[in-house]
């Protein structure tokens, strides 16, 4: 993309590469300029992102240790039959599941409901876009002390409230392995709301004032408004912004680490506080990696089985 | 015309990258770019030093390191970082040892410098290594001098010994009559005794007698149990083999576990507090009692108007016991000059010297130097209980064990749960069982 601009700028004096670049964009000596722009990135990704991806592969089969070189004995598939079998690895999975599942729905939807309230507001609508966009540019560090702070047992925010409409107030929320989860799932949709708020945002500015035009004229109430036109046009954005949001959820780590760090008990272990602590507290960068592995392998299904069924979906539509 | 200009550019960008390169070349011995692409050191002549001290410790330590600097070449001799403690700290001195990159002098806590020297991340300590700063083995604590050595080495020069110990509010206490004419706190050993206390004090605040943190805090019920079951006679390692085996005593786990839940369901005990909570409540008179390690003086000290003491836990079964790490240090692995390496144990032998400084933030002092002055006898609560660390219990050595480790954070966090009622003792150790089974089968990945 950066490339494009300084390309042409290069190409214009020439009128040999001008004729090339009428057959293809990116032929001949262009695209060796394209690869050596592309070259920074592109060694960047190898090196931070594709070569640690094969190397966890090639770990999750042996026995890695942080602290020796080279790789370790072999293990075969120990490491997956160990994180398989083992009891706080399922659970890790299960509240992983469980964070989705809190989060997703009341980020899409709560995220569509104030992006389409915010787009009504005629005057002062950059102060409901900066209301709801400023906590997502706040540190999770930041957002859990915040949240720690509310949750504290006795004296927080939570618990003064409470205090204040006559009841009790227990441990608190962080406390119980029971609403655990819950309170780092409110934190959650409190500081990324704005991330999918922001999308729906452009994607509804994206639609012509012409068709809420005619369809007032037609007599549309807004909620046909909405069910008719607003949605519909919006299928794209809701598809990116669920797609994205699952991944996120399932990806759950720093409000876990520095909320509960996994407790009370492993009530809140997700899958990547037990990858850490395997592969770096432990120094077993093998089983981490077969645990890391797993995820992955979760995570891409789940790309995947969206993908198949958004096609099946704009095939029917079509 | 076009081949030329792209020439030019092309010659220009290279006659840059080479520019840029022969100036971190040059700059290689002291530059920052020289020290972050070839790993050389900013400033050869500076010690670098990691240590995990927050609070009250971490400006005490400061003290200590701006001693350190002003007898050894000011304010470029000394880089002093400080990382947040537990399981994240050991997991940098460990990569960064790995990596090439380890600090000349570290903390850590004895009981997790073990699984790191097991990892080669130490270099042991030889007696002449100590002699070259006047030291010597016999210049410590016994206790905590032996408990450091491992496998016939000595891999670590103890700061301190941090037992658990029991802070007490003095008004609340002098109201529960517990207080003696010299006002210290009357003998409360023995479970009768002190559960006698707790109700006398309960009843001054009317309700908590006793408390400490179990909600997000793993490390304070871990503390509070095993000072409590080594209390008890007979009682087992929790773990033994390096970790490879459980072989904790499961009755006398139940009988202290029910013994805490008994003590919340009287309502002495707190049921779920934070850390901070805890002692807090202790501080505004709420509770009579706040267990934690003795660390927390500072903050105590900082209550204005706050009048309290500390002493032992008391001993409510058949022996004393307190749970106890000491702050150590350790001299990652790295390719070191002579000239270096006492560099390096010139900086501890500072430290130590001023472990004075270090004891008035409640840790007893291992140096018998600072121990056995007439000053630090005088310091009070500081000397009510430093017999605590004569009787010092340490974790069971383990790959996976130690303070602040997965261990603790494992076991810890089921007994947490345990005084919130949540669950049962049994429940509690089959929880433990049960978590603690792929560590005890896997063999140390050190």
């Amino acid at each position: 993309m950066t490339a494009a601009p300084a390309m042409t700028r290069a190409t214009r004096t020439s009128p040999h590469t001008l004729a090339t670049k009428r057959r293809s964009p990116l032929s001949g000596g262009d695209s060796r300029g394209a690869w050596l722009f592309l070259a920074p990135f592109g060694l960047f990704y190898v090196a931070f992102l594709l070569g640690p991806t094969v190397w966890m592969l090639i770990t999750s089969f042996f026995n890695t240790s942080t602290v020796k070189t080279g790789l370790g004995s072999f293990a075969g598939f120990k490491n997956y039959g160990e994180m398989l079998g083992r009891a706080d690895f399922w659970s890790a999975m299960w509240h992983t599941l469980q964070f989705t599942l809190y989060t997703t729905p009341p980020l899409v939807v709560l995220a569509f409901v104030f992006a389409i309230l915010t787009n009504r507001v005629r005057r002062g609508q950059w102060f409901f876009r900066l209301a709801f966009f400023l906590p997502y540019i706040l540190p999770s560090a930041t957002i859990s002390l915040i949240w720690v702070f509310i949750f504290t047992p006795g004296s927080g925010l939570w618990a003064s409230a409470q205090q204040a409409v006559g009841i009790t107030p227990g441990a608190g929320v962080l406390a119980s392995p029971a609403t655990a989860m819950i309170g780092i799932a409110i934190a959650t949709v409190w500081w990324t709301l704005g991330f999918n708020f922001v999308l729906y945002l452009a994607g509804l500015q994206e639609i012509p004032r012409e068709l809420y035009e005619a369809a007032a004229v037609d007599g549309a109430t807004t909620w046909e408004q909405i069910r008719f036109i607003t949605l519909p046009l919006l299928g794209r954005t809701t598809t990116l912004v669920i797609l994205l949001q699952i991944i996120a959820s399932l990806k759950i780590f720093d409000q876990v680490y520095l909320m509960t760090s996994g407790g009370p008990g492993i009530s809140t272990q997700v899958a990547l506080t037990l990858i850490t602590g395997t592969a770096f507290t432990d120094n077993r960068v093998g089983a981490g990696s077969a645990a890391s592995v797993l995820l992955f392998i979760v995570i891409i299904v789940i790309a995947v089985v969206r993908q198949i069924i958004d096609r099946s979906l704009a095939r029917k539509a079509a | 015309m076009s081949a030329h200009s792209s020439f030019t550019r092309r010659s220009l960008l290279g006659a840059g990258l080479a520019g840029v390169a022969t100036a971190a070349l040059a700059g290689c011995a002291s530059s920052p770019i020289g020290a972050g692409l070839v790993g050389s050191k900013l400033n050869p002549e500076q010690l670098i030093f990691w240590n995990l001290f927050g609070g009250g410790d971490g400006s005490r330590m400061q003290t200590m390191e701006a001693g350190y600097r002003k007898t050894h070449g000011g304010a470029g001799s000394l880089q002093a970082t400080v990382f947040a403690w537990g399981n994240p700290y050991y997991s940098k001195v460990t990569l960064a040892t790995v990596g090439n990159q380890p600090p000349d002098v570290a903390i850590s806590h004895l009981t997790r410098a073990k699984p790191l020297f097991e990892g080669d991340i130490l270099e042991p300590i030889t007696e002449a290594d100590l002699a070259s700063v006047g030291l010597s083995s016999t210049d410590f604590n016994q206790k905590s001098w032996e408990a450091q050595k491992t496998g016939g080495k000595n891999i670590a020069i103890p700061l301190d010994t941090h037992p658990l110990v029991m802070f007490f509010n003095a008004d609340v206490c002098k109201k529960a009559g517990l207080l003696g004419s010299d006002g210290k706190l009357v003998d409360l050993d023995g479970l009768e005794n002190f559960e006698k206390a707790l109700a006398a004090v309960s009843k001054v605040t009317g309700g908590t007698a006793i408390a400490y943190g179990n909600v997000s805090e793993t490390a304070t019920p871990w503390r509070v149990f095993t000072t409590l079951y080594h209390q008890i006679k007979g009682s087992t390692p929790f773990i033994s083999n390096n970790g490879s085996k459980l072989t904790v005593n499961e009755d006398d786990f139940i009988e202290v576990c029910t013994r805490i839940q008994s003590w919340v369901k009287k309502g002495w005990l707190n049921k779920g507090l934070d850390y901070a909570g805890a002692m807090s409540t202790m501080f505004a008179g709420k509770a009579g009692f706040f267990l934690q390690g003795e660390w927390e003086i500072t903050t105590a000290q900082a209550v204005k108007g706050l009048k309290f003491g500390m002493v032992p836990v008391p001993t409510l079964f058949d022996v004393p016991a307190a749970q106890a790490d000491s702050h150590t240090f350790v001299l990652p692995r790295k390719n070191r000059t002579p000239e270096q390496r006492k560099q390096a144990m010139g900086f501890i032998k500072s430290m130590l010297d001023q472990s004075y400084t270090w004891a008035e933030g409640g840790h007893v002092p291992a140096y018998l130097k600072t121990l056995d002055s007439a000053k630090y006898k005088a310091l009070e609560p500081q000397s009510d209980y430093v017999k605590s660390a004569e009787y010092a219990v340490y974790d069971d050595p383990a790959w996976y064990g130690g303070s602040g480790s997965t261990f603790e954070n494992t076991v810890g966090a089921q007994l947490g749960l345990v005084q919130q009622l949540a669950i049962t003792p049994q429940g509690a150790l089959s929880a433990i069982k049960d978590q603690l089974k792929v560590y005890l089968n896997t063999p140390s990945p050190l």
